[in-house]
């Protein structure tokens, strides 16, 4: 019962999130829609963390088995990216080190400034 | 094959979990964060599909239903970020400061590497929305006047290279900090990214799940503005 439970409210939040992205006229997935939700409603106690916990650690920790079939897909669209396949792939990985350095680096200086100041 | 894999449909699902565990047994044997089972999968299905004469089309006929998942997954993302809630808002300043000067930086990386690689604009406004999740992406993208299939496939590829570089590239840039990976990881890679941040740790793939969603607000907002740059 706990499971179907689980299960029902993740996918009564999911059903609410199409919703939403049918009728608002955003670029906002219904995925995104569904996460503020939940959040909302777990930081407002109407859902517990027990009636979505077992079910939403299990989602998220199979996450990346999830993408393979969208990634396998990128043979379909091999075709397009083939001119210049060599520079866009420079610029995927290049920019994606940078934001990751650049993003980690200022989080991770602005937390230990603040640490020191509370000492 | 190909009809067998069209009429299927468990068959592209046994596939993909199929090579996915035999990524996850790699990865145990080597124990190096270079074999990514993510890519290992990726890799083994498209040998697959290529070797079999397969259509990607038939074989999504059973594997689409993995990819049902993705949506209430995604949502479950709020679980580790509402147990995680006294790092959030203990570290909010750091965090906001963190995910906007990483949208800025791709957003200006993608925009210097356009013009040394002189793409036309509407390859640079494809590329710009790249670093956030595929649904804001592709319509960021439509809407600069990009061409939305190349913005997907850059925006998968870029969540795969996130994926497999993140370990080592933290480790070198001594980033150290949980609440640090994790808004690296989630800025520069999105979903991705952070499936492999949840499996690092609760509190980085917590802080992961928020910057998918913050990351894509700015983007949206900053792309249009970066779109008339060039």
């Amino acid at each position: 019962m706990k499971y179907l439970k689980q299960t029902g409210i993740i996918l009564l939040l999911t059903l609410s999130g199409e919703v939403l992205h049918h009728f608002i006229p955003l670029p906002v997935p219904a995925g995104i829609y569904g996460l503020v939700f939940l959040f909302t409603l777990l930081c407002l106690k109407v859902i517990k963390l027990s009636d979505v916990k077992e079910t939403a650690d299990f989602l998220t920790g199979i996450m990346q088995i999830m993408f393979i079939p969208a990634a396998v897909g990128l043979i379909d669209s091999w075709d397009i990216i083939k001119p210049s396949w060599f520079s866009y792939i420079v610029m995927i990985v290049l920019v994606t080190a940078i934001v990751m350095g650049v993003s980690g680096f200022v989080t991770q200086a602005v937390i230990r400034k603040g640490g020191k100041k509370d000492e | 094959m190909n009809e067998f894999f069209a009429s299927s449909v468990y068959a592209g699902t046994v596939l993909t979990l199929l090579f996915f565990y035999v990524g996850m047994l790699l990865k145990k044997k080597f124990k190096s964060a270079i074999v990514n089972p993510l890519l290992i999968a990726v890799g083994l299905t498209i040998a697959f599909l290529v070797s079999t004469k397969t259509e990607y089309s038939s074989y999504y006929e059973g594997a689409r239903y993995i990819s049902w998942f993705l949506t209430p997954a995604t949502i479950c993302l709020a679980v580790p970020l509402y147990e995680q809630m006294e790092a959030l808002k203990k570290n909010a300043a750091a965090i906001l400061c963190g995910i906007l000067s990483g949208v800025v930086a791709s957003l200006l990386s993608v925009l210097i590497l356009s013009v040394l690689f002189g793409l036309s604009h509407r390859e640079y406004v494809t590329f710009l929305p790249k670093s956030i999740t595929t649904a804001i992406g592709m319509a960021v993208s439509e809407e600069m006047g990009g061409y939305s299939p190349i913005t997907v496939a850059v925006i998968i590829m870029t969540g795969i290279t996130g994926n497999l570089i993140c370990v080592p590239l933290l480790k070198v840039l001594c980033i150290k900090e949980p609440v640090a990976k994790g808004i690296a990881i989630g800025t520069a890679s999105h979903a991705i990214g952070t499936a492999k941040a949840m499996e690092i740790g609760s509190l980085t793939g917590a802080m992961s799940s928020l910057s998918i969603v913050v990351s894509g607000v700015f983007t949206v907002i900053l792309a249009p503005v970066f779109a008339t740059f060039y």
